[in-house]
């Protein structure tokens, strides 16, 4: 859940914890290391025989006896090596309830035990950073004492089992996680992979998460204001849905999720607990979704969670609050772990003083629950009032269920009854941390060089179809069902290249955007990884945006398989690179491994979230042509002009032309100093008010995103590239590092001097027309000559179509 | 002119509503929580968006019964002026005080999208800063938006030119019946509207149509207190 604190916890001096890496990817690990600094015990003293319960409880439950040999602890996803290395820390074995509680702490999805070293490489330090990983969300100053808190989380297991319920409250969790950060949400992006919309599964699915989606965010009344949407047959029966959420705060807001000052009060706020969830984080944290319970599924409310975020937002506001943290995954064992952790503190709390859902639930249950819309809060000793009458003004319960102590132990009871006692360190800091083996796929070297492909009879009517692919098609037909406008500060909605909202009363804005291609990072780790960060930034940028920093959300196949660990690791590798170039830190994220199905696993999907600064809603650009009589440019290399650089490999247009061999072929190469220069270029130009329309060359390559200005503009465009190379690279390549701009004819000189003092090719293609047809020439030799209408009608209706 | 947005738990639309009414006519309108027993003080009472009671059970038909409903029923009654907008409007049919009702849009879908409208009726209190006939684009974001009332209703409410908004350009979003987006009540002071003219007041949103509607409020209650 929460790799960013794990990726803090780690760094620095205490490294110490970091285990030499041994024979297989199940390390041997030592446990006798404190975590360096904070004081916190690791280890009990006790006597290793001593078991907290010897014979089977009340309620039927394993002793901690039966839990160790009728192997109970294998059925919650621990190894025999995680079992022991728990009876180890605890000095004798643990009980039913704290089995549970370890399991969910130390599974993957808690843990990050594949990820974290790869995790730890990330850029996260910059001026503008003013809460980098480890907190429930990361923040951004945007100057005026204004900051902005974003995270991306992903949702993919729920999903792929319940696609309504699984959508819906990955968009619940990732607003909890912008609001307990004392930031009001203020806006909503995601970013969605299935199967070809061919096979009536995957359409369902589609059909389901954007539906839910919709119905969680249209409810809770924040805007849905972009993202984006990529099928293909890699992510049959494994759909991704990353959701996004972005709130806006003042700097002295910020609230943690620190459980801090012995005897202050903790409370559970919000929802009532009930028996569903349960093993959720588990879950997600094993590979075939068909294996998957679907009782693991949470069901959202997003009417309480409207509640929920305006009692959080009065209560923070009222300063008597000291750590608030959302109930995500793993519920209340995993916020009431990370929020001692965090303060280097302890807890008691007594589980039969949690408002329950129903009659009868045990320790167990109730400790692993992930029942929505529960927030864990600690508020000052005797302030517990305060929050106890704002809760009840918005309807909602507020009880206290315990407090912080410094002995640094979880301590779980049942009104006398003791149900678990656990070092925090030992559930957070000696998590296992994994060294997983890395080989590269032998895929990669066999790639070959160019497709041969046949030149197209008709370069107008394989654009048409180009258009027509769900992939490329306009969105609308998803974006239709969220509400993009409430809130009414959204001046560029769902369509442009990145959406742009108003900060309130300072003349600002932001701009918004998700970005990934899992087919490029599939055929080219690094260099995709890479390139997630650069399109991110290049649509910032294309809409008037100075790139901030980066949320990212890492979705990969099953890492235990080295070919799925080295296309993690070098994906990474190639994000950092392009983070650290593009001055973009990552300020939180989240990580999403075991996405295969039938043994095969997705593409490696990296997506992407990332903020940008408008300064003067002046500056506010888009990507459809504005008007007839413009001169249109690209800026950037051809894709036919790179020298190694150049190919059809990875596109969309392979993938349409000859989809057998899609994946046998390199992408080009990306070149991350000539995407810093171009992205530099366009900044420069729309603050000089050069541009008057960009868009960003991306999926289906030159001719695709001419087509798109054409359409959206309604506008037409004589166009005239010189060429020489080869011609269906220059049309469809997808070499990255271009943008189209539009320019009123008296501007061009500026921005031509402009170019060329940067060194960035700026190319003039011809101009834009009132004719109603976008023509297309090359080296005199006319290849396209499609009515915009026709356009239109290819690219807006595809994915109705498949969905009627 | 004093006006108020009522909150209900689940409104979400309440902000822009306030936000819109001080942009197009410069007025500070109070939020008022649902459990408020009086509206005495306000000449303009709005019942903004959103899923008050998270829509449950049918769209408004919790919130009706809400205290603060009893006393803008009351509001009403005095001939003070009522805008329901989207769930508003929702809760004003469920409470009785508009005809009609409304169901789930025939696509089964929540649509999003800047509708066009035409203005059917510029006499109301509501729209006279608007020409008849005129074509705005006001945005719409609703699940149940498709608006019924039965033909022997709906004739009389055409007789009385209470159908002031309908759907324009041959697109019905949700399936209503005559294409209807907004009504108003035979005596012309409560008016039912789909579509957000609070989300329509500057062209940075894509349409600043919805203006007119709250100049046209203040204009009625200009002309109503100069005449007293």
């Amino acid at each position: 859940m929460r790799r960013g604190e794990a990726k803090d916890r780690k760094s620095g001096k205490n490294g110490a914890v970091e285990l030499e890496a041994s024979s297989g990817d199940r390390r041997p690990l030592r446990h006798d290391e404190a975590r360096a600094g904070n004081g916190a015990p690791s280890v009990r003293e006790t006597d290793p025989t001593e078991t907290i319960e010897t014979t089977e409880t009340a309620m039927g439950e394993p002793s901690a006896a039966q839990v160790k040999e009728r192997g109970v602890y294998r059925s919650f996803g621990l190894t025999d090596d995680e079992y022991e290395r728990i009876v180890s820390l605890l000095g004798r074995q643990p009980g039913y309830v704290e089995t549970g509680i370890f399991s969910v702490m130390w599974s993957e999805h808690c843990s990050y035990k594949s990820s974290r070293k790869v995790l730890r490489r990330f850029p996260t330090a910059g001026p503008q950073v003013l809460q980098g990983p480890g907190e429930n969300a990361g923040v951004v100053d945007i100057g005026d004492g204004q900051a902005v808190a974003f995270k991306i989380e992903s949702h993919n297991h729920p999903t792929a089992i319940e696609p309504y319920q699984g959508a819906a409250t990955g968009v619940g969790g990732i607003i909890r996680d912008v609001f307990t950060m004392g930031a009001r949400p203020v806006a909503l992006l995601n970013s969605l992979r299935f199967g070809t919309l061919d096979q009536a599964r995957n359409r369902y699915l589609f059909a389901q998460s954007v539906a839910g989606i919709g119905g969680y965010g249209n409810c809770i009344g924040i805007p849905t204001v972009g993202g984006e949407v990529v099928f293909d047959g890699r992510y049959d029966h494994n759909p991704l849905v990353n959701a996004m959420c972005v709130g806006l705060m003042e700097h002295g807001q910020i609230a943690t999720g620190t459980a801090s000052g012995v005897g202050n009060p903790v409370l559970v706020v919000g929802a009532r607990t009930g028996r569903d969830g349960i093993h959720g984080a588990t879950f997600a944290s094993a590979e075939d979704p068909h294996a998957k319970e679907r009782s693991a599924v949470q069901v959202g409310d997003p009417f309480m969670e409207k509640l929920l975020l305006e009692a959080c937002l009065e209560l923070i506001a009222t300063g008597k609050v000291v750590g608030i943290q959302d109930m995500g995954a793993a519920g209340l064992t995993s916020s009431s772990a990370e929020m001692a952790s965090r303060a280097g503190s302890g807890l008691t709390l007594d589980v039969s003083r949690v408002p329950c859902r129903e009659e009868g639930m045990t320790p167990y249950e109730i400790m692993l629950s992930e029942s929505q819309e529960r927030m864990l809060v600690v508020m000052a000793k005797g302030e517990e009032h305060v929050a106890q009458e704002v809760f009840q003004k918005w309807g909602l319960e507020a009880s206290v269920i315990g407090t912080v102590t410094d002995d640094g132990l979880l301590r779980i009871r049942e009104g006398d009854r003791v149900a678990a006692e656990i070092p925090v360190t030992a559930l957070v800091d000696e998590a296992p941390v994994l060294d997983r083996p890395a080989m590269r796929p032998r895929y990669l070297d066999e790639l070959l060089a160019e497709p041969e492909l046949a030149e197209p009879e008709d370069y107008g009517r394989d654009l048409l179809r180009l258009l027509a692919r769900p992939t490329i098609a306009s969105k609308e037909w998803v974006y239709r069902q969220y509400d993009s406008m409430v809130r009414t500060e959204t001046f560029v909605r769902p369509g442009s290249d990145a959406a742009v909202i108003g900060v309130p009363e300072t003349g600002k804005a932001l701009a918004l955007t998700t970005d990934g291609n899992g087919r490029h990072v599939y055929l080219d780790p690094y260099a995709g990884g890479a390139r997630a960060v650069a399109e991110a930034a290049r649509n910032l940028v294309c809409s008037g945006a100075r790139p901030l920093a980066v949320t990212d959300c890492l979705n990969y196949g099953n890492p235990e398989k080295p070919e799925v660990f080295y296309q993690l690791e070098q994906s990474a590798a190639g994000m950092s690179a392009a983070c650290e170039t593009l001055r973009t830190p990552v300020i939180s994220g989240n990580v999403s491994l075991y996405n295969e199905s039938h043994g095969v696993d997705i593409y490696p999907t990296p997506v992407v979230g990332m903020v940008g600064l408008i300064e003067d809603l002046a500056l506010i650009t888009t990507s459809e042509w504005k008007g007839v009589g413009h001169d249109v440019y690209v800026l950037g290399a051809f894709s036919d002009a790179r020298g190694s650089r150049c190919g059809l490999g990875g596109s969309e247009y392979l993938a349409l032309r000859d989809p057998a061999n899609a994946l046998r072929y390199a992408p080009p190469r990306f070149d991350l100093d000539a995407e810093a220069a171009l992205q530099s270029l366009c900044m420069e130009a729309i603050r000089q008010r050069l541009i008057l329309s960009a868009h960003d060359v991306s999926d289906g390559g030159l001719l695709t995103a001419f087509a798109e200005c054409a359409v959206t503009g309604d506008m037409g465009a004589d166009l005239h590239l010189a060429g020489g190379g080869a011609l269906m690279e220059l049309c469809f390549g997808e070499g990255a590092s271009q943008i189209v701009v539009e320019v009123e004819p008296s501007f061009a000189p500026a921005l031509e001097s402009l170019a060329a003092k940067r060194n960035v090719p700026a190319t003039r293609c011809g101009v834009t027309t009132g004719d109603g047809a976008l023509r297309v020439s090359v080296a005199g030799r006319e290849l396209v000559d499609v009515g915009v209408a026709e356009l239109r009608e290819s690219w807006r209706g595809a994915i109705a179509s498949w969905m009627q | 002119m004093k006006c108020a947005v009522v909150q209900f738990p689940g409104s979400n639309c309440d902000m822009d509503a306030v936000k819109a009414i001080k942009l197009a006519v410069g007025e500070s309108a109070d939020i008022v929580w649902h459990t408020a027993a009086s509206l005495e003080a306000y000449d303009l009472i709005v019942l903004p968006g959103g899923f008050s009671y998270g829509d449950y059970l049918r769209a408004g038909a919790i919130a009706r019964f809400s205290a603060v409903m009893e006393a803008v029923a009351r509001e009403a009654e005095r001939g003070k002026w009522v805008l329901g907008i989207c769930n508003g409007f929702q809760v004003l049919t469920e409470g009785g005080l508009l005809p009609g009702a409304l169901r789930r849009n025939e696509s089964l879908q929540f649509r999003s999208e800047i509708a066009a409208l035409e203005v059917v009726n510029t006499d109301s209190a509501f729209t006279r800063h608007y020409r008849t006939g005129e074509t705005v684009r006001i945005p719409i974001a609703h699940g149940e938006g498709n608006y019924y009332a039965d033909e022997r209703t709906l004739s009389r409410m055409r007789e009385r030119g209470q159908i002031i908004f309908r759907y324009a350009g041959e697109h019905n979003p949700n399936g209503s019946v005559d294409d209807i987006a907004g009504v108003i009540n035979e005596r012309g002071n409560v008016l039912g509207m789909m579509p957000h003219p609070e989300r329509a007041v500057h062209e940075r949103l894509g349409s600043a149509d919805g203006s007119r509607l709250f100049t046209s409020i203040l204009a009625s209650w200009r002309e109503a207190h100069a005449a007293r």
